[in-house]
C-alpha cells in the first residue's frame, strides 16, 4: 500500500489552509462567485442541482481500511450517511455545506486523501486497473506508474491551465479493465522481447464526440514514461483548441491533425526533453518501495471447496463476484454496490465500515474502487471467503451480480447533476428490479449496461454493450439506446438503434432486448455482445420497435 | 414555432447550503417554491433578475425559471428539471421533499 511522504503531507496541509481562507473570503463577500468557482473546482467542490458536491480522489482506486473508515466518518458528520462511488474512482458527497468543506478536507488529509485535481482543466486523478497488484493476468502492478504520473502532474506549472481536462488511465494487464482506449492517454503494459513497456494510446474520450484512442507508440520502455507523457501534454497544450470548449479535448486534436502528425511532434518533443528527466528512474524506484505487495501467507482452500459444494447462495456469489488472483489459494473479491433497486455506487457509512473491517481482518488492509462503481477486496484467502460472504450478506453487500445486467454503471443524472438532461439513477434502479423480478440476469449472463444523463457520457454509455443516454426532447425525458459498445481492449463505440424511449418505456424496451437475445443466441456460451456482432442490429431493432417492423412489413 | 410565454420566478442556489432558493415578493430568498413571487410581465421579470444580481450575493447562479400558475395560485414548474429542483432527488427522500412531508 502506498504511504505518503512528509512532502505530500505538508503540501496537503498548505493547500487546505489556502482553501479555508478562500472559502472564508467567499462567505464574507470578498470573492465573487466568478472568482471563487475556479478555486473551488480545483479543490473538487461543485455546485449541483440541490446542493454542493465534494469529489474526493481515490488515486488509482486504492484505499486502506483507515481511509475507508474516514470516508464513512465524512458521510456521517457532514453528509447524509452515504457516499457515491463513481466511474472515475472517486467518491462524491452529495450534500455538504460550504462552511464545512475545509473541515472535511482537513479530515481527509489525516489519512492522506484529498480532492485535488478532481476537476478543472488539469491532469485529473489518474485511474488504474482495479485489480492492480492482485490479478492473475497482470504483468506488473500499474500503480507505481500511476503514482509517478500523479506526482509529476500535481501542481505542474505548465499544466494547470490546459485547453481542457486531461485523463490518464493505466493498466498492467493485457486484459484492459481500465478503459484505456477511452482516455486522453491510455497506457497498457505489454512485454516485448522479454522487456516490459507500455503501449501508449492517445486521443480516446467519450462525451459528445466519442472516440476510441489511437496507438501513438506501440512500445514505450517503462523508464521513458514521464518524458513521453510530458511530450504528449506539451504538444496538446500548444495545439489543442482553446477557441471552442467542445473541440478542446486532445481527441479532437488527434482527429484534426491526424495521428501521424501528432506522433511526429510528440517524438520530436520527447527527444528534446528526455535528458531533463534523468532523475525519474530513482523516483520510480522510491515509489515502488512504498507499493509493497502484502506477504500472502499460503492457505489451504478446504473451507472454500466445502461451502462451494454445499451452499448454492455462496456458489452463485463466488461464480459472479470472484476473479482469479495471482496466488491460486487467494481470490479477488468484487463487492457489488449494486443491490437490486438501490442506487448504483452508493454505500452507507455502515457498509463502508464493514468493508474496512473485512479488509483489516481478511484482506491485508487493502481495498480498491472500480470504475464500475463497485468495491474490491483484492487479496482474500479462499478459505476466508465463506466468512467474508456471510459478513457481506449481513450488511446488504452480498449481491451476486457482478458483470450481469443489474451491475449497471449510472451517472448521477438529473437527480443531482446540474448539467443533466434526464435522470439516470431511477432507470438503473428499475432495470435491476425488473431483471431480478423476472430472474432474467443469470440466464442472460455477462452484460454491460451503462447509463448517462446527458451527452457528457460520465456513465460511459458509449462503451456499454447496451448504452442508454437520457435526453430532454421538448421538455420530456427521452432515452436513446446504443448497442455494441465495448470497454475492453477490443474497445468500440455503440451505435444508436433508432428513436428514443420515454421514461415509462425504457425499462420494457431493455427487457425486450434481453429476451430477443435469449431467443436468438446460438448457445449459452454466446455472450450478448458476441450475438450483437454476429447478427447485427436488425433483430434487436425488431424487438425494440415492434410496431415499426410491422408497418415496414405491411 | 414561437415559444409560449410563461410567468417566471427568480431562482438560485443558496451560497452556504447549496439549496435551491426562490425570490419572494419581499425581495428575500425562500427555499419553498410556494413562497416565490410569480412574475407575469417579461419586462418586470428582467428587472427583478437584474436587481437580484446586483445585490451582495448570498446566493449563486441566479436565473429566471418558467412556471405556470397552479390552481391555488402558487407557481408550478413547467419543465421537469425545475420540478426536481423544487422537490429533490428521486432515489431518496432527501432535499426539500424531506421537509415538505
Ligand atoms: C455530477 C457532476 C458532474 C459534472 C458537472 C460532470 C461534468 C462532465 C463534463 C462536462 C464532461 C464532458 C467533458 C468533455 O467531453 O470535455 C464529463 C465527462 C466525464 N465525466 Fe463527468 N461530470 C459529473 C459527474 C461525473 C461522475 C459522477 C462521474 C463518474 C461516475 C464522471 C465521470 C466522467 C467521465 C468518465 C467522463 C467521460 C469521459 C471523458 O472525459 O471523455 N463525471 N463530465
Ligand atoms: S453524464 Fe451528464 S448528467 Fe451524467 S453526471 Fe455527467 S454531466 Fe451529469
Amino acid at each position: 500500500m502506498y504511504t505518503y511522504s512528509e512532502f505530500d503531507t505538508a503540501f496537503l496541509a498548505e493547500r487546505n489552509r489556502q482553501f479555508r481562507a478562500q472559502v472564508a473570503r467567499r462567505i464574507s463577500g470578498n470573492l465573487t462567485e466568478d472568482e471563487f468557482k475556479p478555486l473551488r473546482l480545483m479543490n473538487g467542490l461543485y455546485l449541483q442541482l440541490h446542493a454542493y458536491m465534494l469529489r474526493v480522489a481515490i488515486p488509482y482506486g486504492s484505499l486502506n481500511s483507515a481511509q475507508m473508515d474516514k470516508l464513512a466518518e465524512l458521510a456521517d458528520r457532514w453528509d447524509k450517511g452515504y457516499g457515491h462511488f463513481t466511474t472515475r474512482q472517486n467518491i462524491q458527497y452529495n450534500w455538504p455545506k460550504l462552511n464545512d468543506i475545509p473541515d472535511m478536507l482537513d479530515a481527509l488529509a489525516k489519512v492522506g486523501l484529498h480532492a485535488i485535481q478532481t476537476s478543472g482543466n488539469t491532469i485529473r486523478n489518474v485511474t488504474a486497473d482495479h485489480f492492480a497488484g492482485a490479478a492473475a493476468d497482470e504483468l506488473a502492478d500499474p500503480r507505481p506508474y500511476a503514482e509517478l504520473l500523479r506526482q509529476w502532474s500535481t501542481d505542474h506549472p505548465e499544466f494547470q491551465f490546459l485547453p481542457r481536462k486531461f485523463k490518464i488511465a493505466v493498466s498492467g494487464s493485457p486484459n484492459d479493465r481500465a478503459v484505456t482506449k477511452a482516455h486522453d492517454i491510455g497506457l497498457r503494459m505489454r512485454r516485448k522481447e522479454g522487456e516490459l513497456g507500455f503501449e501508449v494510446i492517445v486521443g480516446g474520450g467519450l462525451g459528445r464526440t466519442p472516440m476510441i484512442g489511437k496507438v501513438i507508440r506501440d512500445f514505450l520502455p517503462l523508464s521513458d514514461l514521464l518524458p513521453y507523457a510530458e511530450a504528449i501534454v506539451h504538444v496538446y497544450n500548444r495545439l489543442g483548441r482553446r477557441d471552442n470548449k467542445y473541440k478542446a479535448r486532445i481527441k479532437i486534436m488527434v482527429h484534426e491533425h491526424g495521428i501521424e502528425d501528432v506522433r511526429a511532434l510528440v517524438e520530436e518533443a520527447f527527444t528534446r526533453i528526455k535528458p531533463e528527466f534523468a532523475g525519474a528512474d530513482t523516483l520510480l524506484a522510491q515509489i515502488k518501495t512504498r507499493f509493497r505487495a502484502p506477504d500472502l501467507r499460503p492457505r489451504e482452500t478446504q473451507a472454500f471447496d466445502t461451502a462451494y459444494r454445499r451452499d448454492p447462495v455462496f456458489r452463485a456469489w463466488a461464480d459472479t463476484n470472484l476473479a482469479p488472483h495471482r496466488k491460486a489459494d487467494h481470490a479477488i473479491v468484487t463487492v457489488s454496490i449494486k443491490a437490486h433497486g438501490q442506487t448504483p455506487g452508493d454505500a452507507t457509512s455502515a457498509q463502508m465500515r464493514v468493508l474496512a473491517d473485512l479488509a483489516r481482518k481478511y484482506g491485508y488492509d487493502e481495498l480498491r474502487i472500480s470504475h464500475e462503481q463497485n468495491v474490491i477486496l483484492p487479496h482474500v484467502a479462499k478459505t476466508d471467503l465463506p466468512a467474508v460472504h456471510a459478513a457481506l450478506l449481513a450488511a446488504g453487500l452480498g449481491t451476486a451480480n457482478v458483470g450481469l445486467a443489474s451491475d449497471i454503471i449510472a451517472c448521477p443524472g438529473m437527480d443531482y447533476c446540474a448539467l443533466a438532461t434526464a435522470r439516470s439513477i431511477p432507470v438503473a434502479q428499475d432495470i435491476a428490479t425488473r431483471v431480478e423480478a423476472l430472474r432474467l440476469e443469470h440466464a442472460v449472463g455477462p452484460l454491460k449496461i451503462k447509463i448517462s444523463g446527458c451527452i457528457n457520457a460520465c456513465g460511459h454509455h458509449h462503451v456499454g454493450h447496451i448504452g442508454i443516454l437520457g435526453l430532454d426532447r421538448g421538455g420530456v425525458e427521452t432515452y436513446q439506446i446504443t448497442l455494441g459498445g465495448d470497454a475492453t481492449e477490443a474497445a468500440a463505440i455503440g451505435q444508436r438503434t433508432g428513436p428514443g424511449f420515454s421514461y415509462e418505456e425504457i425499462v420494457p424496451a431493455i427487457e425486450r432486448l434481453l429476451k430477443a437475445y435469449l431467443d436468438l443466441r446460438e448457445s449459452e456460451d454466446e455472450l450478448f455482445i458476441d450475438a450483437v456482432q454476429r447478427v447485427g442490429h436488425a433483430p434487436f431493432k425488431a424487438a425494440l420497435y415492434p410496431t415499426e417492423a410491422h408497418a415496414d412489413a405491411a | 414555432m414561437p415559444r409560449k410565454h410563461h410567468p417566471k420566478v427568480v431562482t438560485a442556489n443558496d451560497l452556504l447550503e447549496g439549496d435551491v432558493v426562490y425570490r419572494t415578493a419581499a425581495g428575500s430568498w425562500s427555499s419553498d417554491l410556494r413562497a416565490a413571487v410569480l412574475i407575469e410581465d417579461p419586462e418586470q421579470a428582467s428587472t427583478e433578475l437584474a436587481l437580484a444580481q446586483s445585490e451582495p450575493a448570498m446566493v449563486v447562479g441566479i436565473y429566471l425559471a418558467d412556471m405556470e400558475r397552479g390552481p391555488d395560485g402558487t407557481p408550478q414548474p413547467v419543465h421537469f428539471r425545475e420540478a426536481f429542483r423544487a422537490t429533490g432527488p428521486s432515489n431518496y427522500a432527501h432535499g426539500k421533499q424531506a421537509g415538505l412531508r
